[in-house]
């Protein structure tokens, strides 16, 4: 599981307190108004933003203290997920080894997660030749190979339409439990709460409060979440 | 903001920086051991000092007022064949200062086109040697550097601020006020400042136009103590004043200095409203007009005696041209082993400190380093077995400056974009630089290539100090041509200089993009 421990974060005059514990292969949607924190937390899980105070536990080993790269984590950003003068395989295959030297093993699973998200036949391509849909599965394909217990979305499929934001969705889902990792997802939207999430982390007035259950959370909103969802 | 997590680390960096400057430091050195104190100044010396800073300021001046016009025409017309002259203006950067001094030679000597047009029209002629052919020639290439650096001035003027002034119907005096006026006082200190410096450190140009006690600069002074009078002494303390005067100009220019512009984006003229009346057009045709006259007569020159000359050409000039292609090769090797770290090294750090190092290479004089180098190989072995590689190392010194200006924002570039998704997989150190930093900067890398080499194949510096009778490079040989009054086979082997210096450039430059592209 995973486990904040008084966490705090300062970024200037912006702080943000977080201590919560989320079970091994859950699902947990990160929601909250623009500004409150959301990516901050998830950039801080990631290794990218520095912890003013406490620390983080995987299982029962800290991870606060490693570097992005050691923890074991794979992460999606908003954009600028894939390399653009690599190809999908080399782009994928870099999430394998960070030398791009794989063994015929390797290679063959690199090529598997390319059909399985289905690219098959684009392993050769560069990202400019993807539509923003095929771009986005390209990078999915790098989370399954990866193979990380922990997976953090960070909106990466912000700049899609409806239908397609929910095919993605749907397929993270699949992925996700197919390497039995748990979920933090950044989104905006409710919507994508009821799709995918067990649980809801609500980000607001300087704190990450715990998750709790998705559709009882969603049923009855304390104040502050009706007041963000509106109606 | 607190330092951000990188994925490649500034030990290389640190590395190339310690070569660097040692090399200069250890060359420094060399002449010292060997100064003798209490030798002072003479009146020579202090003539050279002077003549250096007149000339520079000089050649400073005249280029950047000359192209607030020509730049302020390119800017706000339209005519076929815009973008091709735009283009040639950086051709004179990577010319072979030697080929363009043939050409100007053609155009303003003793027997030149203006003398003999003059000449018809019973006028007195002028004369292209001492102070005058000196900052002519100077001109010749920093006016179109000011004018590139300039019109990148003028296209940063937003398309919006035009249309509102023509919406105001401000007439052109305003015009020039409110929009022009702020940008050239951005952008002229730091052009005046870049050719100040670049002027203040030229050899091949004093070494052709200049010459005699009044148009020495001190480059040529340590040449000449070095070469004809072999006094060390005298080299050593004339290498001290250059350094002490071009080092404290390039350290008050870095603060100055624009950035240089790449070769892209220039290709698009504002829409403009105003400057719309007869007399105006005229005068920015005739200044265009006068402008290109200026910068493609003495290149068509040495085209068409070249040509002429070409069979005149002696063998040594091919073998020359051998020569010269490795020193380049190895030039260009050597400047990204040195830039490449140095540059990442730059780029993780915060905006504007450590890029100084570069700045050794504008302000530490070629010869001087050339001539420490002499002192300190002498001992072991002979110098001129190494003449070789040792210009190339210098031409790759003198070359940094300008690689790290290149450089240093594409890699800022790519790590800004993607140096998170590095971190993110884990794909530090060396994976970092294989697979975001040299593929993402390829263009800029083959930019640095390709001028480190053109610099480097048309360099009349080093050379001329170690001068091995038997193995030397073109653009020695082609002065000793011209020396011998060999003037045929000059103009040829200068238009195979040209065509080398520009083919070095076009193959690394045009090379490194179309393989970014596929």
């Amino acid at each position: 599981m995973l486990k904040l421990k008084g966490v705090e974060i300062r970024q200037g005059a912006f702080s943000l307190a977080a201590s919560f514990t989320v079970e091994r292969g859950r699902r947990v949607a990160v929601i909250g108004p623009s500004g409150a924190g959301k990516s901050t937390i998830l950039g801080a899980l990631g290794g990218f933003i520095p912890l003013a105070k406490g620390r983080v536990y995987w299982d029962d080993a800290e991870i606060s203290t490693l570097s992005p790269g050691a923890r074991p984590v794979s992460m999606l950003f908003q954009d600028n997920n894939l390399f653009p003068h690599l190809t999908v395989y080399q782009n994928v295959g870099l999430g394998v080894r960070p030398n791009l030297k794989l063994t015929p093993y390797e290679i063959e699973s690199a090529h598997n997660a390319i059909q399985r998200v289905g690219l098959d036949g684009m392993a050769e391509r560069r990202p400019a030749e993807l539509s923003g849909g095929q771009q986005s599965r390209a990078s999915l394909a790098r989370v399954l190979v990866q193979k990380e217990p922990i997976v953090l979305l960070d909106e990466p499929f912000a700049a899609l339409g409806p239908a397609l934001r929910q095919e993605m969705l749907d397929l993270v889902r699949e992925l996700v439990d197919e390497i039995e990792a748990t979920l933090l997802m950044v989104t905006h939207a409710p919507g994508d709460v009821a799709r995918i999430a067990d649980d809801v982390i609500f980000v607001e007035g300087g704190q990450a409060l715990a998750p709790a259950p998705a559709a009882e959370l969603l049923q009855n909103p304390p104040p502050a979440l009706q007041a963000y969802l509106g109606s | 903001m607190a330092q951000r997590a990188q994925p490649i680390n500034g030990r290389a960096g640190v590395v190339a920086g310690t070569i660097v400057v040692a090399s200069v430091c250890l060359a420094f050195l060399g002449i010292v051991l060997r100064a003798e104190p209490g030798a002072g100044l003479g009146p020579a010396d202090w003539q050279a000092i002077r003549f250096t800073v007149v000339q520079a300021t000089l050649s400073a001046l005249i280029s950047v007022a000359l192209s607030v016009p020509l730049a302020r025409a390119l800017a706000r017309r339209q005519m076929p064949g815009r973008q091709v002259l735009i283009t040639l203006l950086g051709a004179p950067f990577i010319l072979p200062v030697i080929v363009a001094v043939l050409g100007l030679l053609a155009v303003f000597g003793r027997n030149g086109w203006v003398n003999d047009t003059l000449g018809t029209l019973g006028l007195p002629g002028i004369s292209i040697y001492g102070l005058h052919g000196v900052v002519l020639a100077h001109v010749f290439f920093n006016l179109p550097l000011a004018t590139r650096l300039l019109l990148q001035g003028w296209q940063s003027i937003p398309a919006e601020r035009f249309r509102l002034a023509a919406q105001l119907d401000l007439p052109p005096s305003m015009v020039f006020r409110t929009l022009e006026w702020p940008m050239l006082q951005r952008i002229l200190p730091g052009a005046v400042a870049l050719i100040f410096v670049i002027c203040l450190t030229s050899f091949a140009v004093a070494l052709t136009l200049g010459g005699g006690p009044k148009a020495t600069t001190i480059e040529l002074a340590i040449y000449q103590a070095f070469r004809f009078d072999f006094d060390l002494s005298r080299a050593a303390l004339l290498s001290v004043i250059q350094l002490i005067l071009a080092g404290g100009a390039a350290l008050i220019a870095l603060w100055i200095i624009p950035q240089l512009p790449l070769t892209g984006g220039m290709d698009r003229p504002v829409q403009r409203w105003d400057a719309r009346g007869g007399g105006q057009r005229l005068l920015d045709g005739l200044v265009i007009l006068l402008g290109s006259a200026f910068l493609l007569l003495p290149l068509a020159s040495v085209a068409v005696s070249g040509t002429l000359g070409l069979p005149q050409v002696p063998a040594s000039v091919w073998a020359a041209a051998g020569v010269s292609l490795w020193v380049a090769g190895l030039s260009v090797l050597v400047l990204l082993a040195l830039a490449l770290p140095l540059a990442g090294w730059i780029a993780i750090r915060a905006r504007g400190s450590a890029e100084a190092i570069g700045l050794i290479g504008l302000s530490a004089s070629p010869l001087m380093i050339g001539t420490g180098w002499f002192i300190l190989i002498n001992p072991v072995m002979d110098p001129v077995r190494l003449s070789l590689p040792v210009t190339a190392v210098v031409n790759a010194l003198m070359a940094l400056p300008f690689a790290l200006r290149i450089l240093v924002p594409g890699i800022r570039e790519a790590l800004a974009s993607h140096g998170r998704l590095c971190l993110a997989l884990n794909v530090n150190g060396w994976p970092a630089w294989r697979w975001l930093i040299l593929p993402r900067c390829l263009p800029q890398i083959g930019f640095a290539a390709g001028l480190t080499g053109a610099l480097s194949i048309g360099d009349l510096g080093v050379i001329a100090l170690f001068a091995d009778p038997d193995r030397t490079t073109l653009p020695l040989q082609m002065y000793r041509l011209m020396g011998a009054y060999q003037t045929e086979a000059a103009a040829g082997a200068a238009l195979i200089l040209l065509l080398m210096a520009l083919g070095i450039f076009w193959i690394c430059d045009k090379g490194a993009r179309r393989y970014a592209e596929a």
